[in-house]
């Protein structure tokens, strides 16, 4: 059941978009120096979260990872609450506490950013089972990078999804590397082999392809509600930035030449906004349209943030624990 | 009153609290048909099926990252972790997930998961299946952590950790299982941050956790008879701590000994010690003294092993000690 009308299309287009302009305004934050830390970018992935969120209900949960701002805003987060997290303002998503690397936006099913690699395997198969235990048809999707097939957890994790039947999809977003190292040199033998040892019935997608991402993430998603999970999808995709936004000298592991063939020739916004004018579900002048409104939603929104309140000091003993108010009084 | 042991009692608060919410479940290794190696939960999957009572794989990490999942998404997980010592394995799920949950998302999404292990050595089991770990996870802000010192405590705290909203770490003393306490027929629960006056006294306090209250009322009876009147305090969880019981104790007989299974270097001992050096300073007559498991993995030999946890002469020796107003170091 793959996206048959116009609207949903340019839904998925502007999600895409969304995510490349918030990251955008990210990086610039970090250049200008306003935002304290650093942050990982997701520009260039964008047709995987979109694509696989798109096939899911608001109740339907994600756990996100590191690189995750394209997870978030594709789970239907608001740019002025994502920035004022990434500032570390009181209106953030998390109150300024988690900021970039644990936004969690619960109110959509966003369970929350990990800064540990490969950290939320455990939580997304977890719930998972509260759904099946619970007897709703919630499906839970695993969003994790190529780095992170490299922890044990994942094997744990999908031996027992696998044992019980549960409901959640393994979203492998490969984007080619795993910090600063070539995959194929952390990676041995095949990735997808890994989920099938267990049962799992695992798909490679081109991640550029937000349709293709999407009919795959349609039919998996019936299928968790129908009981017939856990599935594994492996999302071949690539990484615009450095590892994170500070990494800006990078050709030692890996080339200009190749970074510009994918900017320029697999960018999956550029794709998708070729196939939208070639249907005729859009023109030139709706998707210039399209995206003067986003860059202005974020301008107001970063410009929001900055102005916004940082937490008053007191807050920085609570939510230690949900029945002591102040955890050090 | 009835008396029933300490694994009975914890059998008994788990099945109170399934059968009173639907939610609650139970999580672990050979938990079902097998009851765990000590038998602990015989009986409840007859009574909650498979569903509740869910035997998982040895995969320590992989379960305990399932409970946090299932915990922020609408269950209440009490997790079995077979031995204290596995603790080592769960240390990222447990810390970098569950005990931050509710802070990094602050204040929307939280983790009502019950961890419920063991501690204690001199059951002949070695350096891997002995240790008292509490005050690793008393370390991590987030955690609570409660130490049952008989079946009365046991069930009566277990029955408050599966209602809290936030993680909690339950350790049993796994050679306490079989011993008899009297515990009450009706229900009822023993609020977190409340220690137990077990004993009251004049000349000294004794602090004891868990397998250590035992030992310390033992040793309360030898200095009784010495004419040394020790006032013996349970704290029953270490996270919250209930401070004001320990200082007004401290205050009153003016010496204290803190006694803990844990190692003693960087432990609980030094912990309460140090409150209450830096709280009751000047009601002190002596410095206060920290009896903790010896700095050494737990030895196989029960020659060695014996030697590595205070004892209740150990105890009365220090605190003759103490009351005489002599300068000693810890043993």
């Amino acid at each position: 059941m793959t996206k048959t009308n116009a609207e949903d299309y340019l839904r998925m287009y502007r999600q895409m978009v969304r995510i490349r302009t918030f990251e955008d305004n990210a990086n610039q934050l970090y250049l200008s120096a306003k935002m304290p830390g650093l942050t990982h970018m997701y520009s260039g992935e964008e047709a995987v979260a979109v694509g696989i969120c798109e096939a899911l209900k608001i109740t339907d949960k994600i756990t996100s990872t590191h690189r995750g701002h394209g997870h978030c805003v594709a789970k239907g987060a608001e740019f002025k609450e994502m920035f004022c997290e990434l500032l570390g303002k009181e209106e953030g998503y998390c109150r300024g506490k988690g900021g970039s690397m644990h936004i969690a936006d619960q109110s959509n099913g966003n369970l929350g950013a990990n800064a540990i690699v490969g950290g939320s395997m455990g939580i997304a198969t977890g719930a998972a089972f509260s759904a099946k235990f619970l007897g709703s048809d919630d499906v839970t999707v695993c969003f994790f990078g190529d780095g992170a097939t490299a922890q044990g957890l994942l094997y744990e994790v999908m031996n027992m999804a696998a044992l019980w039947s549960l409901p959640v999809i393994y979203a492998c977003e490969n984007n080619g590397y795993s910090e600063y190292t070539k995959t194929e040199e952390i990676a041995a033998g095949s990735i997808t082999a890994r989920a099938e040892a267990f049962g799992i019935e695992a798909f490679q997608v081109d991640g550029q392809d937000v349709l293709a991402v999407n009919e795959l993430a349609q039919q998996l998603v019936e299928r968790c509600r129908k009981g017939e999970g856990p599935f594994f999808i492996e999302l071949m995709t690539y990484r615009y930035h450095g590892h994170h936004v500070g990494d800006i000298n990078r050709e030692y592991y890996r080339s200009k030449e190749e970074e510009r063939d994918w900017k320029d020739n697999r960018d999956p916004i550029i794709r998708f906004r070729t196939w939208l004018i070639g249907e005729g579900i859009a023109s030139e002048q709706d998707i210039e349209a399209m995206n003067a409104e986003i860059k202005t939603d974020a301008v107001d929104a970063v410009e929001y943030a900055l102005k916004a309140d940082y937490p008053d000091g007191s807050e920085v003993d609570m939510h230690v624990f949900t029945d002591i108010k102040h955890a050090l009084a | 009153m009835r008396e029933i042991t300490l694994s009975q009692a914890v059998n008994e608060a788990l099945a109170e609290e399934m059968r009173r919410d639907e939610t609650v479940f139970i999580i672990g290794e050979d938990v079902a048909e097998a009851g765990t190696p000590f038998k602990v939960l015989s009986g409840l999957v007859e009574e909650f099926g498979t569903s509740r009572v869910v035997d998982t794989p040895i995969s320590e990490p992989g379960f305990m990252g399932v409970a946090v999942g299932a915990a922020l998404t609408g269950t209440r997980p009490v997790v079995d972790l077979m031995f204290g010592d596995f603790m080592y394995l769960i240390m990222d799920q447990l810390c970098n997930q569950a005990a931050k949950a509710y802070y990094m998302s602050g204040g929307k999404l939280n983790v009502p998961l019950v961890l419920r292990t063991n501690l204690g050595a001199t059951r002949r089991s070695a350096a891997q299946h002995s240790q008292s770990l509490h005050a690793l996870v008393a370390h991590i802000p987030g955690l609570k952590v409660a130490l049952p010192s008989s079946a009365f405590e046991a069930k009566g705290l277990m029955k408050t950790a599966v209602r809290d909203n936030n993680p909690v770490v339950i350790i049993e003393d796994k050679l306490m299982y079989n011993d008899k306490a009297p515990v009450p027929e009706e229900e009822f629960l023993i609020p977190f941050g409340q220690a137990n006056i077990k004993r009251e006294g004049q000349d000294i306090t004794l602090i004891a956790t868990s397998s250590m209250v035992q030992v310390c009322e033992v040793a309360a009876d030898i200095l009784a008879q010495d004419g040394i009147s020790a006032e013996v305090i349970d704290p029953r969880t270490i996270v919250p701590l209930d401070e004001d019981t320990l200082l007004a104790s401290a205050r009153k007989t003016s010496r204290v000994i803190v006694v803990d299974e844990g190692h003693q270097s960087y432990g609980i001992t030094g912990e309460i010690a140090s409150r209450i050096n830096e709280k009751a300073f000047y009601h002190l007559d002596a410095p206060v003294l920290r009896m903790g498991a010896m700095d050494v993995p737990v030895p196989f030999s029960p020659a060695l092993e014996d030697l590595t946890v205070p004892t209740p002469e150990g105890v009365a020796r220090n605190a003759h000690l103490l009351v005489a107003g002599e300068m000693i170091h810890a043993a």
